[in-house]
């Protein structure tokens, strides 16, 4: 239906292209790039010269679909942009919405929130630190991550029903209260996490090629992540302290105690320890909050047709990945006049070209896989 | 510095500026010709919004508007600045050289709305295939083969 | 005790007697067919073994549902890829295309003409026998460039580029590690490397420049083979498949074949030169244990060294991550190469002035 965006070429066949130099496809369909992204290569002999994102492949054009979706039911739709950390994406909306109905939500639903929240972030970085190694050539750390990602998956399951696109955070608080077995098994995971992470840091950590291939990669100054607009960890690996749970806490996180992780450095291995240490933080948050979940409702009471009085609103939320902000225009009807995603990922793409410019395609799988993209994030 | 004192420090620089601080954060109207020098401004002066964490468009089926959330990387100041534009020819200079997530936000809004970026290096199609006709963001836009609307 | 050499002898009695002056001719098909079973044999039992080292280290199964705790797994595999179409991209060139398969596949099979199996199995006694399997297995780098520059396909053509300078870099570093065993046992004939580990092997006697030119020896085969973590030939995340990246169906099959069997023959080569080929482990002097162990028949000590390595060969697969290029040449000429060659150097040393045990 379509014409062919970009054709293979060379400098025989391209006149843009300098002796030499020839134009690579990685993706819409490649091993490395995770679903579905599509980046134009220009390279000359290994190294890069260009890279140009093509995006649009898994676009489903979310922002039109929630203008005709009413307040309950937009939510559900963005369990699938960045389907790692869905219930944060739903959490951000449901603040959001709560915002423009100004309602209170019971502790218990806010102790929850923050539990299922942290669970998604450990879920999404060992998924992340699987894929990542997997990218640079080792495949057993998938192996080995996937286990405790499956643990929380099934944590998950039990609790809401599903094990990817969850659905739980609803306007007010959750949808369902949480299993008897939660607190049991929220703790034995712990125990289990604390027991087993030790294995990824001998087999990832401290591997020597590992570190030669991560150590002085993509390096992303301060100035420039703060200019591309990054967030998340790629920000924090750059010493931006944008961490949005510290610096605008929202739902209950300013009463805990983390850290705020950050390093200097700006390169992939600064990345990568960025998001191991956010894992530990994650537990500490989920050890303060396990044993004194607070009793009583879990949903605030709220009307069966959500209303949002005209005006705007902006909610930020850190999901794994960096800072989703939901910005919802209401007219006063059952629909949001517009809403726009800000998804941590798309900020984070656009500083793919400038950090992997001049160095080795090798490289360009280190970078890539440490900014962690999610495709449909990107897309929306 | 108080949302009183940005007040008076943006109409200092930009008298034709129109400001709102009713809501959470402060909101700023600039007309579209001094946007461009407006921006530089509140990226180099006293609140060095240096962060712009949103670029997005709004149709108003009378007039588009250009929506940038920014804020501050030391500081908290944020600050929401509108700018309206024609709805039959949007035109608007790039801020790219200033915050360089603009590019591909700005990419983004091009497609979507048809809004024209003055002096953005690399103004194509992002999302959409390039023989994409019309601008499905904007609120007339229908397409009856793949629906949107329920 | 039990040998193939009483075997062979018979059999060659027997044709002598039956055929009279065709019996070399009908001795070269028996050893013909022989060599392409052993060959079916030795890729389904490697990637099968691959496969549940992999699934071992890696916490899971591994094929278990296909024979007897999988055992069948690769033969079916192997159907399936006979069934499949072999496609040829309309831009390719069509014969280099079709060769190329062929070609790693040749020199995979001659590369075992020399190899000693067990006592008195060995199909071709050449004198410079090591010689020839360093020769004959650069050979390959060419049906790995030809088969990249055929594809007519970017990844596939970075892919053999990058095979080429690897295998022609390494073979350096693994040629100075065969010539320290050739200095000690002064023959370059396998029979006689051998029989000259009679009283112990080499890795033992040679002191540490031995161990290092082995430990050299295992890193260099590795990258020979183009296996992880110098896998950058086919990097499956930077080039999707790399020089075989267009070929499908029964072509696709020979090329995974050929690595399995390139790893088989290095294995080996390094259980000959290094662990004393199908020599028993022999201890000077220790009359009563080296009886003892001459009671294991010679192919099971072979087969044993050279399945070890492989395994070894197959853990750094599954445990390290991919080099990068300029890593891995480093790596090769300011590392190995220096090392090498002075380890040369001490090697000859001992071997003139006989310190060796």
């Amino acid at each position: 239906m379509y014409a062919e965006t970009q054709i293979i070429s060379s400098s025989e066949n391209n006149p843009q292209l300098k002796e030499g130099q020839l134009v690579i496809n990685v993706g819409p369909q490649h091993p490395a790039t995770h679903g579905v992204l599509h980046l134009v290569i220009t390279l000359e002999g290994e190294t890069i010269v260009k890279i140009e994102p093509h995006l649009g492949y898994i676009h489903r054009s979310i922002e039109k679909m929630s203008e005709s979706l009413s307040y309950r039911q937009f939510i559900y739709v963005t369990s699938r942009m960045d389907y790692l950390s869905a219930h944060i994406n739903n959490l951000g909306c449901a603040l959001c919405v709560e915002k423009g109905m100004q309602i209170e939500v019971p502790a218990r639903a806010q102790a929850i929130r923050i539990i299922m929240s942290e669970l998604t972030r450990i879920a999404s970085h060992e998924l992340w630190i699987g894929a990542m190694a997997m990218d640079l050539g080792a495949m057993t750390p998938f192996f080995y991550t996937f286990r405790e990602r499956e643990t929380i998956n099934d944590i998950m399951e039990q609790t809401c029903g599903a094990r990817l696109t969850m659905n739980y955070m609803v306007p007010g608080g959750v949808m369902y209260d949480l299993h008897p077995e939660f607190v049991t098994r929220v703790r034995a995971f712990i125990t289990q996490f604390k027991d087993k992470v030790t294995e990824l840091e001998d087999l990832v950590t401290n591997n020597i090629i590992f570190r030669n291939r991560t150590e002085g990669i993509g390096i992303l100054s301060k100035e420039d992540a703060i200019s591309f607009g990054c967030t998340g960890p790629v920000a924090r690996a750059s010493g931006v302290d944008g961490d949005i749970r510290k610096r605008f806490p929202y739902t209950g996180y300013e009463q805990l105690d983390f850290e705020q992780c950050l390093h200097q450095a700006g390169d992939s291995f600064a990345r990568y320890i960025v998001r191991i240490r956010e894992m530990y933080q994650s537990i500490r948050i989920i050890e303060q909050l396990i044993d004194q979940i607070p009793e009583g409702d879990f949903q605030a009471k709220t009307k069966a047709v959500i209303k949002l009085p005209k005006g705007e609103f902006y909610t930020r939320v850190e999901t794994a990945r960096g800072e989703l902000g939901v910005y919802i225009i209401s007219e006063g009807g059952t629909t949001p006049y517009r809403i726009k995603y800000r998804s941590p990922g798309f900020s984070n793409l656009s500083a793919l070209d400038h950090m992997a410019r001049g160095s080795k395609i090798g490289d360009l799988m280190a970078t890539m896989g440490t900014l962690d993209l999610v495709i449909p994030d990107i897309d929306r | 510095m108080t949302k009183e004192e940005m007040i008076t420090w943006i109409l200092g620089i930009e008298p034709a500026a129109t400001t709102d601080d009713t809501g959470e954060w402060l909101v700023v109207q600039v007309p579209v010709d001094k946007w461009k020098n407006f921006a530089a401004c509140i990226h180099k002066g006293p609140p060095a919004l240096d962060f712009l964490f949103c670029l997005t468009a709004v149709d108003w089926k009378t007039h588009l508007c250009v929506v940038y959330h920014l804020r501050s990387s030391r500081t908290d100041e944020t600050m929401v600045v509108k700018v309206q534009l024609d709805r039959d020819k949007p035109q608007i200079d790039t801020v790219c050289d200033i915050w360089r997530t603009a590019e591909f936000h700005e990419r983004e809004a091009f497609e979507m709305f048809g809004i024209t970026f003055h002096q953005h290096p690399d103004l194509r199609k992002l999302i959409l295939p390039d023989d994409f006709n019309g601008y499905p963001m904007r609120k007339d836009f229908e397409d009856p083969v793949n629906m949107i609307k329920l | 005790m039990f040998s193939f050499q009483q075997w062979a002898a018979q059999i060659h009695s027997f044709l002598l007697e039956k055929t009279g002056t065709y019996t070399l001719l009908i001795e070269c098909i028996i050893i013909g067919i022989l060599a392409i079973s052993l060959f079916a044999i030795l890729g389904l039992v490697l990637v099968l073994m691959e496969r549940k080292v992999a699934a071992h280290i890696q916490i899971r199964m591994g094929p278990n549902r296909v024979g007897p705790a999988g055992m069948l797994q690769t033969v079916a595999d192997t159907l399936k890829l006979l069934m499949k179409e072999g496609l040829v991209p309309r831009l390719a060139d069509k014969f280099l295309f079709n060769l190329a398969p062929f070609l790693v596949m040749m020199v995979a099979m001659m590369l075992l003409a020399p190899i000693a199996f067990a006592r008195g199995v060995q199909i071709w006694d050449i004198n410079i026998g090591v010689l020839y399997i360093t020769a004959v297995s650069s050979v390959s780098v060419i049906g790995v460039m030809m088969a990249g520059w055929s594809s007519n396909n970017k990844f596939a053509m970075l892919g053999a580029m990058r095979s080429g300078a690897q295998i022609v870099s390494y073979e350096l570093s693994a040629g100075f590690s065969i010539l320290c065993i050739v200095v000690l046992s002064g023959s370059l004939q396998i029979s006689d490397i051998i029989a000259s580990q009679e009283s112990g092997w080499w890795l033992f006697r040679g002191h540490i420049p031995v161990l290092i030119a082995f430990v050299i020896y295992i890193i260099a085969v590795t990258a020979e083979t183009n296996r992880a973590p110098f896998d950058l030939a086919e990097a499956e995340s930077e080039l999707t498949a790399g020089f075989h990246t267009e070929y499908s169906g029964m072509r696709f099959a020979l090329f995974f074949l050929a690595e399995y069997i390139n790893i088989f023959i290095v294995c080996a080569l390094g259980a000959t030169l290094f662990l004393g080929g199908w020599m028993p482990l022999h201890i000077a002097h220790w009359d009563g244990f080296n009886h003892l162990m001459d009671w294991i028949p010679s192919s099971v000590w072979f087969m044993g060294k050279t399945f070890f390595l492989i395994f070894l060969i197959m853990w750094f697969r599954w445990t390290f991550p991919r080099l990068r290029v300029d890593q891995l040449l480093n790596l090769e000429w300011k590392y190995l190469l220096p090392i090498g060659l002075l380890n040369l150097l001490l090697v000859t040393w001992i071997a003139i002035k006989g310190w060796h045990f």
